[in-house]
């Protein structure tokens, strides 16, 4: 297997913010890599780096084989970027958009016209194809963006952030559109906040803390670091909260944690079967429990068993590193 | 490194192939990827770039407002202000004045340009055309040729308006399309002034304000709307002997309406291609710092 994507010990200052403190990340072909990680980690600098929109203070990232630096430009015929901010035009309608793109790669007029419907046509665009982009919802201009990154088959896809700010079934329509781009073979890297959507698309999950990687692996390997999913419960009366406590602490192993205002005990499970056990025993000793769910962990709680600490939103450092 | 590069000659080879629809795949079929970016490819991609610009245009021609009414409102404002003290008639300042206001109005024309800059760059947009394999300066002369459209505007209605209030050219057609040629280079060169604004601009807010300060002292520290600069003070005769600007009017002045042209075209153009030369690396070095 071809490793497509190479970066080692990526560092980049901001002024007197650190965003990066040394990452190394490798992609192979035809997969996805997700950097996973909260506002501010440092993942929309690092995809700025891969991308050639910044250049690293230290380190080395490739495309290919191609230096991110000393070979920006043939990099960039290698790669498309979905930026976290769509980076369509609101003022041209949703095929001048695509013509344009398909002009700046090289198509001739006839080629852009066919391969701008083409791929209109493919992300369910058709219909408002003459309308203008700010005319667009969130989940339209966010495909048409991909359709845009897409025009020239790259080899390398950069999908930052997509799907912040979408609904759950433009969430959806975008994991299958993923998946469909990785069926043709590209290697794709996105960004994302989401748990779940890491464990959805990606193949390795790279997750991301204050500019370094602070555990990398598959989302099964992860997963088992983890927990692989979180039981939730919590007491229909609150001066039971300690009782169930102790009842999910006897059943799963370990002490649970305690959400002082809303009274939810959660811990991290790797057996289903816990469920009914702890169940049971608040059945037995009378508790009535008002909520009671086994979910993904949330990346807030991956963050707590990987580094000890919870995910905090920084400041708006990533922004900054997009516009300084 | 050479099992590194075969997935990009295998991708090349199949665009090219006849499965691609004609399509041309930017180096070619075969090639390993390309290091370099012409100058042909940078002419045609800035062409496309400013297809871009003029097609917002077409949606939105609102946005060529201020070039439609403001040389009818400086037209109309300067022509009854001044008109009477300091030709005698306003019929005869018109012929003064309307050549000034060429070179007047191809300064104020530029100014938006650094605003829609700075937009472009805030917004994103900017950040795909970086990651496309086109020339880094590219986006910069799509958006200053794209802008031709508001200089072409501007002085139609300027020289459209002058006439119906009775503006007469005395000259030939070739010294008249000289005099517009003239100021559409100017123009050109004083965009990348605009453009540079744009980019060291932290908002497009900003943009305007910094963007007055040295339009003003250029536009009207010159001959555009006096060519008698006898009663001015000494340091300001000085100043508008060398704004480039008083050159430029003077050279329409001569090209529209008669009297001895000089070497002021020359000194015009020397101005023009002076800025370009300046302002040009600096701007790109500027677009190169943000990426």
């Amino acid at each position: 297997m071809t490793t497509v994507i190479e970066a080692e010990g990526l560092t980049k200052r901001f002024g007197a913010t650190l965003a990066l403190a040394g990452v190394d990340l490798a992609a192979e072909g035809g997969r996805v890599l997700a950097l996973l990680g909260p506002n501010g980690a440092g993942k929309t600098t690092i995809v700025r780096i891969l991308a050639t929109l910044l250049k690293p203070d230290a380190g080395r990232a490739r495309i290919c084989g191609y230096d991110v630096v000393d070979d920006a430009v043939a990099v960039r015929q290698l790669l498309a970027l979905t930026g976290q901010y769509a980076s369509v035009d609101d003022e041209l309608t949703g095929t001048e958009n695509l013509i344009m793109i398909c002009r700046l790669l090289g198509f001739g007029r006839a080629a852009a016209r066919a391969r701008a419907r083409e791929m209109l046509e493919r992300f369910e665009l058709a219909g408002a194809a003459g309308r203008a982009v700010k005319t667009y919802s969130g989940g339209m201009r966010r495909r048409l963006d991909l359709a845009a990154s897409l025009l020239g088959d790259p080899e390398v896809l950069f999908l930052d952030e997509p799907t912040t700010g979408l609904d759950p079934r433009g969430r959806g329509e975008m994991w299958d559109t993923v998946r469909g781009v990785t069926a043709r073979g590209a290697t794709v890297l996105l960004t994302t906040q989401y748990l779940e959507e890491a464990d959805e698309l990606a193949d390795q999950i790279a997750v991301i803390d204050h500019g370094v990687v602070v555990a990398y692996g598959t989302p099964a390997g992860l997963k088992e670091r983890t927990g692989s999913q979180t039981l939730a419960v919590r007491a229909a009366d609150r001066g039971t909260t300690e009782q169930v406590a102790g009842i999910v602490a006897a059943v799963a192993g370990v002490r649970p944690d305690v959400a002082a205002d809303s009274g939810l005990v959660t811990v991290a499970v790797s057996d289903p079967a816990m469920v009914p056990a702890v169940l049971r025993r608040l059945d037995d000793a009378g508790i009535v429990a008002a909520e009671l769910s086994l979910r993904l962990p949330s990346l807030d709680e991956v963050f707590l068993t990987l580094t000890g600490h919870r995910a905090e939103e920084e400041s708006d450092l990533e922004r900054n590193g997009r516009v300084a | 490194m050479t099992t590194l590069r075969e997935p990009i000659e295998g991708r090349k080879a199949a665009r090219g192939g006849p499965g691609a629809s004609g399509t041309r795949a930017p180096g070619g079929p075969g090639q390993a990827a390309r290091r370099r970016i012409g100058v042909r490819q940078t002419l045609a991609n800035g062409l496309t770039l400013a297809w871009r610009n003029v097609t917002q245009l077409k949606h939105s021609p609102e946005k060529l407002m201020d070039v439609t009414l403001m040389p009818i409102v400086f037209l109309v404002l300067f022509l009854y202000v001044f008109g009477g003290v300091v030709s005698g008639s306003t019929q005869a300042y018109l012929e003064v004045l309307l050549p000034g206001l060429i070179g007047q109005m191809a300064m104020f024309a530029t100014m938006s340009l650094g605003t829609a800059l700075c937009e472009d760059i805030h917004k994103g947009v900017f950040d795909r055309f970086r990651s496309l394999p086109i020339a880094r300066s590219a986006p910069l002369i799509g958006a200053v040729l794209g802008d031709t459209v508001r200089f072409c505007v501007v002085m139609a209605v300027l020289t459209g308006f002058g006439s119906a209030l009775g503006f007469r050219f005395h000259t030939g057609p070739l010294d008249i399309l000289a005099a517009y040629g003239l100021a559409y280079v100017f123009y050109l060169a004083v965009c990348w002034i605009s453009v540079l604004i744009g980019l060291v601009a932290p908002s497009p807010e900003t943009v305007q304000g910094i963007s007055f300060i040295w339009v003003m002292p250029l536009v009207f520290g010159s001959s555009v709307l006096l060519p008698n600069t006898r009663t001015m003070p000494g340091w300001l005769q000085a100043w508008v002997n060398v704004n480039p600007v008083t050159k430029l009017a003077d050279s329409v002045r001569a090209l529209t309406v008669g009297g001895p042209v000089g070497s002021n075209p020359l000194i015009t153009l020397a101005w023009a291609a002076g800025i370009v030369i300046v302002v040009f690396p600096i701007a790109m070095r500027m677009y190169r710092r943000r990426a």
